[in-house]
């Protein structure tokens, strides 16, 4: 078979063929996270995490509220251009869930966006900021959701046409679009420094505010600056200083109580945004809101 | 004879639209006044929630009279009857400035079990009025929490 294609394209060719077939190979290779996961987790700490990282928001079932978004039997589904995506299982139930993950493949899972089985996940799941999480923060989230109660629910199947449906291809992606370093750099004050984290590593803010390329990488020359609603009707709004004017303590009152300071009141996918950072401690958002305020601006 | 028609044909369905969108403009009006007027109940809410939220933000100085003047009348304005400003027929999109979603009518149970939790946080708002700025400062939570919890459910995108 070889012979007969290096016949065809010469010896020379054939070399090409399989350095790209190589390359190709080392290319779309999933990756892993080193860490030492030995450590216990704190549980309670962990629940910070999860509200701040936004987990049951995507992961309840749809249209649950309250005690019920502890149960995260998934099934919501996400439209794009490339098909539709479902949130899986994952609750703590060994077979339908995560229940008999090791935290170090919870930690490839949510950092590397890859499966205890090395399959690439889709980057809906948003792993692209989840890879800047701290491992003690991974610890402790895998902790507390390890206490969650666990549902029997199937994950359903992703609905996504060819060629996105070739997983492997997503290693190409990534390599493209995920990064090792936060997008706002330079000299932060402390409290600067830490919305960045949780703006950029856990709330994953710009997978809606930051506009997409046409190949679903988010645009870090625009990043927070705003752009079509992926998911259908309307605007998703720039919230870098180029048009948003307000002030810290603004910011900070709509993340608690979810009133704008014309006092309407938080709408569509932000609802359940501001659900999650109302469970965070005020310093939180004050980092969050002081960290808004250095974002380079995108007009 | 065809030319004519032709004329006949459009005469007449010119006079059956006509009359299609004046029948719609006639009763459109009342059902207008209708959405105007619970958008007025919003923004009497709305307004007096920013007296008692500019004072728990610190943007204005705490002021006891005020505090009192504000949730009384966000309880009063969360307590208008609504059968005459909710009716049939005005969810967003038949009718302009709506942005009620059918599912105001759809689950009416629903959406009443949402009004009444505003209405519970805009008495819990008059009680904490009554005490200090702490008081009023906690009862802002629940307070955005309740215009929130039903805005999402039962409001649409703006128009």
């Amino acid at each position: 078979m070889a012979g007969g294609l290096a016949r065809r394209i010469g010896w020379a060719g054939a070399v090409i063929v399989a350095a790209v077939a190589v390359a190709g190979l080392v290319a779309t290779r999933p990756g892993t996270v080193a860490g030492d996961w030995s450590l216990p987790g704190d549980a309670r700490a962990g629940e910070l995490v999860f509200h701040a990282g936004g987990c049951a928001s995507c992961h309840a079932a749809p249209g649950a509220e309250g005690d019920a978004m502890r149960l995260l039997s998934g099934g919501l589904g996400f439209t794009s251009a490339f098909g539709t995506f479902y949130a899986p299982n994952i609750s703590p139930h060994p077979d339908a869930g995560i229940g008999d993950w090791t935290v170090a493949q919870f930690a490839r899972a949510v950092m590397a966006g890859v499966s205890p089985e090395g399959q690439h996940y889709y980057p809906v799941f948003p792993y692209a900021a989840y890879r800047h999480m701290t491992k003690a923060d991974l610890r402790d989230l895998f902790a507390f959701m390890r206490g969650l109660p666990a549902s029997d629910a199937p994950s359903r199947a992703h609905d996504v046409s060819f060629p996105f449906s070739i997983r492997r291809g997503i290693g190409i992606w990534k390599r493209l679009y995920v990064r090792d370093d936060f997008v706002v750099s330079g000299d932060l004050t402390e409290a600067a420094a830490r919305g960045r984290y949780l703006v950029e590593a856990l709330a994953h803010c710009g997978e809606c505010h930051t506009p997409r390329n046409v190949l679903g990488g988010l645009r870090r020359d625009a990043w927070l600056g705003g752009g079509p609603n992926p998911a259908g009707k309307g605007k998703i709004p720039d919230i870098t200083p180029a048009a948003l004017e307000w002030s810290q303590d603004d910011l900070v009152a709509y993340f608690t109580t979810g009133l704008t300071p014309d006092y309407d009141s938080v709408g569509g996918e932000m609802a359940d945004v501001v659900d999650n950072l109302s469970r965070l401690p005020k310093d939180d958002l004050e980092a969050i809101a002081a960290y808004l305020k250095i974002v380079p601006p995108v007009h | 004879m065809r030319i004519s028609d032709v004329t006949l044909t459009a005469t007449l369905t010119f006079a059956v639209l006509a009359t299609t969108a004046f029948a719609a403009a006639h009763s459109d009006k009342a059902l207008k006044s209708a959405v105007d007027a619970r958008r007025a109940q919003m923004q009497l809410i709305s307004y007096n929630t920013g007296v008692l939220g500019d004072m728990a933000k610190g943007d204005i100085p705490f002021d006891t009279a005020t505090a009192r003047a504000a949730a009384a009348n966000l309880n009063a304005a969360a307590r208008l009857d609504r059968s005459l400003t909710w009716v049939a027929g005005t969810e967003q999109g038949r009718v302009e400035g709506a942005r009620a979603k059918p599912a105001v009518w759809t689950d009416a149970a629903g959406f009443e079990a949402k009004f009444t939790a505003l209405q519970t946080a805009a008495a819990a708002m008059e009680t904490a009025a009554g005490a200090d700025l702490a008081a009023i400062q906690a009862a802002m939570e629940d307070l955005g929490g309740a215009c929130k919890a039903c805005h999402d459910d039962y409001r649409g995108p703006k128009n």
